[in-house]
């Protein structure tokens, strides 16, 4: 989808989407950005990312599944994602477009600029 | 300073020494390997498919130069090792190349066998030995039109059947009058005969070849008795013989082959000799199970452990043509001392003989159904006495009373210490072992990890079944000491146990007290330990949702669309015009895609929006529906028949007895999901028999009936026991629920969990044990005071929001 490089995430760009306590240790919530949705995880470290809510393999809704580590499983094949690089985990190949996320106290802010190295979305 | 190894043959029996050699000490040689054919070293066995087109070369490359490489071994491509002065110990090479050795391994493996007729010279002549006959062959069905394979045996009917698939039309000459003779009786013959006949070979059997007719090139064959056939090309597979003129000139000791101890070691302690250049106990090896077993011995004697010793192989076949299943092992001609077991349909085309001396296995012939071989083999080499299971022998390991996917059945019916690849002597259990302790996932991955399948693929199916059994949950036939998933080296049943003895409360507790490897678990131990924890303490745990799969998280089942589906209970499969109004109301009222009737009696509705499933509950609950738990390892439905009440069969009122039974269980956490049904007659229309827990009515009152699954594979229930009043039904079906709760392993099914623990123990605890029954059913009871509380009522009234609602709406 965004394919024009982008350089520093600008302040102004960043959203403040909630509270870190919205969303369940080892869970995750969705962020609504109009035609598509953002899954927004927390590990049990309160570690905050942000993926594009569909696994690259059948665009499953990662948001909905079993975060473990720094990975989520998605719930309908069960690939593993990456949480920080949206990479999913070898031996399956695969990315799922990952946001900036800024932590501002308990306030979770967000970028809807995705990061670079992902191709697809 | 390191010692010095050459090896001269760069074939599958030296390298595969020298692989495992380098896995026991990497460092303890300079390696030298001569070979005569420019190319590294590659799978001979798979030449066949490449000839059929299956496979390319590169694809039965084993190993490529960097390999060689990389373990800093000087590799002679295309030097052939002319002289062995075993005096100044060394060996000198056509061109001259001299090496030194300190020990020296001699693998140079055999020649084709060419019949010294007239015009076995003629061009258009080959043998099918390596890799520049297949170019030859492939070449030659480009331009040429007919072709004659000499030899109906193994490698023979290969060649063929590779020159059918390249557009030639083939004849087969075979000198006697059944194929692969060495390997096949009669009847197996004639059926193999058959089967390559319908995919067009021709045959000439009981036929000595007389002469090759040719000017300038082959244009036929002529036999003894008259007969003729054209020929473009003829390929001679009549036999090898061990290539041993290399051994003779040094005057190490020959017979048919260069002659060798269990240690490898030919008559002078520094010169190894392996694979199918060498005579051992008087047997000479074509196979490439054998040679792959020498080789671990010389490898671990090179590598000065000296532990290992050879002693001989009992070797099996199959016949690499797609399509064609075949199996032979041991003697299966047998004698008068020997009995045999068969069973023969050649409309079917299935052929089984067992040959039986002293009530073991001594051989084995399998023809179109080759399923059990590796189990026959099995008993055969470990002399099984076969007494108690003669009369199911041929019917196969698989044979317990279930249909369904056979195959996958086999690979899980076997032992740990079963053979699944015979090339390379890799067993279930390695297998598995590494398939969960290093996490693989493909056929590649295990063919990288454990060899297996990696040789000649005739075991890839059984892989393949043992990867989808074992990283898929719903048949963990796994044996005890397996660990849960690769987070902890320890067994369901260690874990369950430890929850109770030491009073464990949380999942962060279970996994700091077995000392988990990982920071929070795995999508596998997480909703196992979560399971666990709610079953050992129902009155005190806090569920953790986020250990629990989507589907129970949100009371919803996922579709592939990301949408839910949504299931209320209708009780024993009873309704009314009330409920039916209120359930097409509600359907209308959310516009649902799709409604369908389930096999388990009741309505489901599909494509539901996840943020519309709390509304819709909403509505349900109004209108008194609760969950179905469709979506859960949970108790599911109860299906019944309308019994007594209506029909002039009923014996009973199986409906009443299934809606209370579905009271009785509804809401409660299962290792699985876990189904039910009552008939009213033995007539069984509620398909009681293939449910976990079935009631069958009778006159003089019920059935009962566990462990059955009308699943994958499909599985019978066993008997259980009679009772007599449907209070009695309630107290037993209570009783073996909870016993399952228990016991089970997270995502095993009453099927394999009642085969696993056996339907002795079960009866034991609850038809012989009064007290503890009514123990195991009070406990199952007290626990349903904490699980029956509908799930959908009280997230209609907000619960667990953050799962329903987007955290917020941005662009």
């Amino acid at each position: 989808m965004q394919t024009a490089v982008k350089k520093e995430t600008e302040s102004s760009e960043w959203i403040e989407i909630g509270h870190i306590n919205d969303i369940p240790r080892l869970g995750a919530r969705v962020v609504s950005a109009g035609d598509f949705n953002i899954a927004v995880f927390r590990t049990e470290n309160d570690e905050i990312f942000a993926l594009r809510d569909e696994c690259p393999h059948k665009g499953g809704p990662l948001s909905q599944g079993i975060v473990h580590g720094k990975r989520v499983a998605c719930p309908l094949h069960d690939w593993k994602i990456h949480l920080d690089s949206g990479e999913a985990v070898a031996p399956d190949e695969g990315c799922a477009a990952s946001y900036p996320v800024r932590i501002d106290g308990d306030a979770i802010y967000l970028s809807l600029t995705p990061k670079k190295g992902c191709p697809n979305k | 300073m390191k010692e010095k190894l050459v090896l001269i043959g760069n074939g599958m029996a030296g390298v595969r020494t020298l692989e495992n050699l380098l896995e026991l000490e990497p460092d303890m040689y300079d390696i030298t390997v001569f070979g005569s054919e420019p190319y590294g070293n590659y799978n001979r066995i798979l030449l066949s498919p490449v000839l059929t087109g299956e496979k390319t070369i590169d694809e039965i490359m084993l190993n490529d130069d960097a390999w060689y490489a990389e373990n800093k071994i000087t590799l002679h491509k295309g030097k052939t090792v002319t002289k062995i002065d075993r005096k100044q110990r060394k060996v000198i090479a056509d061109d001259g190349t001299e090496v030194e050795y300190d020990r020296l391994l001699i693998a140079t493996g055999s020649h084709p066998f060419i019949i010294p007729v007239p015009g076995h010279d003629l061009p258009g002549v080959i043998a099918f030995r390596d890799i520049n006959d297949v170019d030859f062959m492939l070449a030659a069905a480009k331009e040429h039109r007919h072709a004659v394979v000499i030899g109906g045996g193994l490698l023979g009917l290969e060649a063929a059947y590779g020159l059918i698939q390249q557009g030639m039309k083939v004849t087969v000459i075979h000198l006697m009058d059944t194929l692969m003779e060495r390997q096949l009786d009669s009847a197996a013959g004639k059926m193999l005969k058959k089967s390559l006949e319908a995919r067009g070979l021709e045959f000439l059997l009981a036929a000595s070849t007389k002469e090759i007719i040719g000017k300038k090139r082959v244009q036929g064959v002529l036999l003894e008795d008259g007969r003729e056939a054209t020929a473009d090309l003829v390929v001679m597979a009549v036999g090898i013989r061990p290539n041993i003129d290399l051994a003779k000139s040094a005057m190490l000791h020959c017979e048919r082959g260069l002659v060798v101890n269990d240690t490898m070691q030919t008559y002078d302690p520094r010169v190894y000799a392996l694979g199918e250049c060498v005579q051992h106990r008087n047997e000479v090896y074509g196979l490439v199970a054998p040679l792959f077993e020498q080789a671990k011995v010389c490898a671990n004697h090179l590598a000065h452990l000296g532990y290992a010793k050879y002693e001989g192989s009992m070797t099996s076949t199959k016949l690499k043509v797609t399509g064609i299943d075949l199996f032979s092992a041991g003697d299966f001609h047998g004698d008068e001392d020997t009995e045999e077991v068969v069973m023969q349909d050649v409309a079917g085309g299935v052929y089984k003989k067992i040959v039986i001396r002293d009530n073991k296995i001594i051989g084995a012939v399998m023809y179109g159904d080759t399923i059990d071989g590796a189990w026959y083999f099995q008993l055969m080499r470990d002399g099984t006495d076969i007494s108690d299971m003669r009369n199911h022998l041929l019917y196969g390991q698989a044979h317990l009373g279930d249909a369904g996917h056979g195959g996958e059945n086999a690979v899980m019916a076997m032992s740990d210490d079963m053979e699944i690849c015979g090339c390379n002597g890799v067993c279930k259990g390695d297998i598995v072992k590494a398939i969960t302790t290093k996490g693989l996932f493909t056929l590649d991955d295990v063919r990288a990890h454990t060899k297996a399948s990696s040789s000649c693929g005739s075991c890839t199916g059984l892989v393949e079944q043992l990867l989808a059994t074992t990283l898929g949950s719903d048949y963990s036939d796994a044996p005890r000491k397996t660990p849960m998933c690769a987070c902890t080296d320890h067994p369901h049943d260690e874990v369950r146990t430890g929850i109770i003895a030491n009073q464990i409360k949380t999942i962060p507790e279970v996994m700091k007290h077995f000392e988990w490897k990982t920071e929070n678990g795995c999508p596998k131990c997480r909703p196992a330990l979560n399971y666990y924890l709610v079953c050992a303490w129902p009155d005190t745990y806090k569920d953790d949702g986020q250990s629990r799969f989507i589907n129970e998280r949100v009371h919803a089942n996922i579709q592939k669309d990301g949408t839910y589906s949504v299931i209320p209970r209708m009780w024993g499969g009873d309704t009314t015009a009330k409920d039916l109004m209120s359930l097409a109301k509600i359907a209308e009222k959310y516009d649902v895609p799709t409604i369908h009737v389930t096999g388990g009696q009741r309505i489901d509705f599909l494509g539901i929006e996840k943020e519309t499933l709390p509304k819709i509950w909403g509505d349900l609950s109004a209108a008194g529906f609760v969950s179905g738990h469709a979506y859960g390892k949970a108790m599911r439905t109860v299906k019944t028949c309308v019994g007594s009440e209506w029909c002039r069969f009923g014996t009973q009122n199986s409906t009443q007895m299934g809606i209370d039974l579905e009271k009785m269980s509804w809401g409660s956490w299962m290792p699985h999901k876990f189904k039910m049904a009552v008939s009213g007659c033995p007539r069984n229309c509620a398909e009681a028999t293939i449910k976990d827990f079935g009631v069958v009515c009778v006159d003089s009152g019920y059935e009962l009936h566990i462990g059955g699954n009308g699943g994958i594979k499909v599985r019978a229930t066993d008997f259980l026991c009679n009772v007599t009043t449907p209070e009695e039904v309630i107290e037993y079906s209570a009783a073996f629920i909870q016993l399952y709760r228990e016991d089970a392993h997270y995502l095993e099914r009453t099927a394999p969990w009642v085969e696993r623990i056996g339907l002795t123990s079960i009866k034991e605890q609850i038809v012989d044990n009064e007290v503890g029954r009514q123990k195991l059913a009070e406990r199952f009871h007290f626990s349903q005071k904490y699980s029956q509380d509908d799930p959908w009522t009280q997230r209609a009234k907000g619960a667990e929001a953050h799962e329903f609602v987007p955290m917020k709406q941005v662009g």
